[in-house]
């Protein structure tokens, strides 16, 4: 895929990668899309027929308000009212750590879209690491910025351990980016120890 | 409170005199009569011939014809969405949507509202003259379904010379009227706005439809439907349905808080069975002014309506073919407290449309209103409604 690259209006720096992997002019549906500054970005910039999901309903009427198509729904739940392969691209920004039953997730995302990006924050990161191994407390970093008893992030992997999944399911990577703490995006690839050490947040193009 | 008719309510219980009247927005009252060699083919093989449609209209239709927005009354609602009820003299009943810088602008759109088949304010019901015995109809009028209605509809349309609607919208009966639409005539309507509704009446709602019927037919003055010929009305049977549906309009939250077991110009109770609780005597002021407004056959006419109505029985059992292939743009919208069309029937529309890979946005709204809520002032509603038609008319190319 070539296409132009979007100028950087907002600061979420994984946002803009996420973007700029998606085809313009194809449908997108975002599960856990928020207030809707990806899905309004990729509507703006890249014409894309978008969707969203979100779980929290002031998220949702915030979204529909920014006259975007977004409905209330549990990703854990509410995936299976999608018929197969209806997107070309579903997105999974920041949210899996969050599911229930992230494998049963992703694999209802690879059923309704035809390719997947999900992001997430590595656990494997050196300051997490450090954090947990020296520190002996739980990780608070920019990516996991609340304590562990309000924080709705109960199923946490390092990038090592989400590509095991990804081989557990038999998915294919077509692109892996590791994001470091200043927001530098670096491709990736197998062996990932540098990556699990250094990436605070993981960004993956996924497909069948 | 209002209530499902837009009257504002309570004045036996507390403040006397009138609302303030809105400005009075230019509207044209139009009636289209459909002769006998274009007769209505009903749901249940009946035909109706000849009929006309009452209707308001107010804004302008665009040379293209792409601007017209059909609103969708309620059980007891009429075509007067946006001007003064002729009988009333109250506000139209949805004056916060409807009109200009409203979410449905009349600066912006043509705005359509015809009374629905069936109905008693100059569409043709059961109180008009059957032309082949020259008596009212009464029962003899044939049952009629929101699919009827909206066929009805269809050709008022037809008639205006518009080829599709920009966008249908209605609460509760209004809601099914829209959804109805998108599946009977899904190449004819751009958006679809169904609120506080359902995609097929629930048992406790046909219960209640039920109780509001028989009260009506226990009225000595309801003469087996045929009151008109001998000048009589059932006005006690209908005010007692009318009582009894209005309850469920409310919550009971809102309830407690406005009237609590507050007494009625009255310090102590009087061991007796006038209205000495407050919210007696407001549903009793419920009930008397709605008969000045409405024909008691028309209510058990349009209740049927509504209760044989079932989207997901008439595309045999998957709601979600109902709308296969649909390209119009859907945004449903519930209410918290809405206990007769609950959210979690707004959900299964939703899951519907999703399934069917539909363009659809769900917003549900946190009010204590309870179902009435859709008439009122929600500004949460309001927001999120101007968000989706503006999207929809930028989408269809209307200018703001």
């Amino acid at each position: 895929m070539t296409h132009a690259q979007i100028t950087p209006e907002i600061q979420r720096s994984d946002l803009l990668l996420i973007a700029n992997m998606v085809a313009p002019g194809s449908r997108v549906l975002d599960v856990g899309c928020g207030n809707g500054d990806l899905l309004e970005m990729l509507s703006q910039e890249r014409q894309v027929d978008g969707r969203g999901m979100e779980i929290s309903q002031s998220g949702v009427n915030a979204c529909v308000a920014r006259g975007l198509s977004v409905i209330q729904g549990d990703a854990d739940i509410d995936l299976k009212t999608y018929p197969d392969a209806g997107f070309d691209y579903v997105i999974l920004s920041q949210t899996i750590q969050a599911t229930r039953n992230p494998k049963h997730v992703l694999q209802e995302l690879l059923r309704v879209g035809r390719r997947v990006i999900v992001s997430f924050p590595n656990f494997g990161y050196w300051r997490v690491r450090l954090s947990l191994g020296i520190g002996g407390h739980m990780p608070m970093t920019s990516a996991l910025n609340l304590p562990w008893y309000v924080t709705p992030n109960i199923h946490f992997c390092t990038v090592s351990d989400f590509l095991n999944l990804c081989d557990v399911i038999n998915v294919r990577i077509e692109k892996a980016y590791a994001q470091s703490r200043k927001g530098r995006i670096y491709s990736f690839g197998r062996p990932v120890l540098f990556a699990n050490l250094l990436a605070e947040e993981a960004i993956l193009l996924l497909s069948r | 409170m209002v209530d499902a008719n837009g009257e504002t309510p309570g004045r036996s219980a507390e403040s006397p005199g009138e609302s303030l009247l809105e400005p009075e927005l230019e509207s044209r009252a139009a009636s289209a009569v459909f002769d006998h060699d274009q007769p209505l083919k009903l749901g249940s093989g009946a035909t109706l011939a000849p009929y006309q449609i009452a209707y308001q209209t107010y804004g302008a239709l665009n040379e293209a014809k792409s601007n017209a927005v059909l609103v969708c009354h309620a059980l007891t609602g009429d075509q007067h969405v946006a001007n003064a009820h002729p009988i009333t003299g109250k506000n139209g009943w949805w004056t916060t949507m409807v009109g200009p810088g409203r979410p449905i602008d009349t600066n912006r759109f043509f705005v359509i509202c015809s009374n629905v088949i069936g109905g008693c304010m100059g569409t043709t019901g059961p109180e008009s003259i059957h032309p082949e015995t020259g008596l009212p109809y009464g029962l003899n009028f044939p049952v009629i379904t929101i699919r009827d209605m909206v066929k009805a509809q269809a050709n008022l349309i037809d008639r205006l010379e518009i080829d599709d609607l920009f966008c249908v919208i209605g609460g509760s009966m209004g809601g099914m009227q829209a959804l109805q639409w998108a599946v009977s005539y899904p190449d004819r309507i751009f958006s679809a706005i169904p609120i506080a509704t359902a995609a097929r009446h629930s048992s406790q709602n046909i219960a209640f439809n039920e109780v509001g019927r028989q009260a009506i037919m226990a009225d000595r003055d309801w003469h087996g439907g045929n009151y008109q010929r001998v000048n009589a009305r059932p006005n006690k049977g209908l005010a007692v349905a009318r009582m009894a549906a209005h309850i469920t309009y409310l919550s009971e939250k809102a309830l407690q808080v406005k009237f609590g077991r507050n007494l009625q110009d009255r310090d102590q109770i009087t061991y007796g069975f006038e209205a000495d609780f407050q919210i007696e005597s407001y549903l009793r002021h419920q009930g008397f002014t709605f008969v000045d407004r409405f024909d008691a056959n028309s209510y058990l006419y349009i209740t049927r309506a509504m209760d044989y109505f079932d989207l997901e029985a008439d595309c045999g059992g998957a709601l979600s073919s109902a709308f296969k292939n649909t390209k119009t743009r859907f945004c449903i919208v519930s209410f918290t407290s809405d206990w007769l069309f609950p959210t979690s029937e707004a959900r299964h529309i939703v899951h519907a449309l999703n399934a069917a890979a539909a363009n659809v946005s769900f917003v549900e709204i946190n009010s204590d209103k309870g179902h009435d809520a859709f008439l009122l002032d929600e500004p949460e509603m309001f927001s999120t409604l101007r968000g989706f038609i503006n999207s929809a008319a930028q989408a269809r190319g209307l200018n703001s």
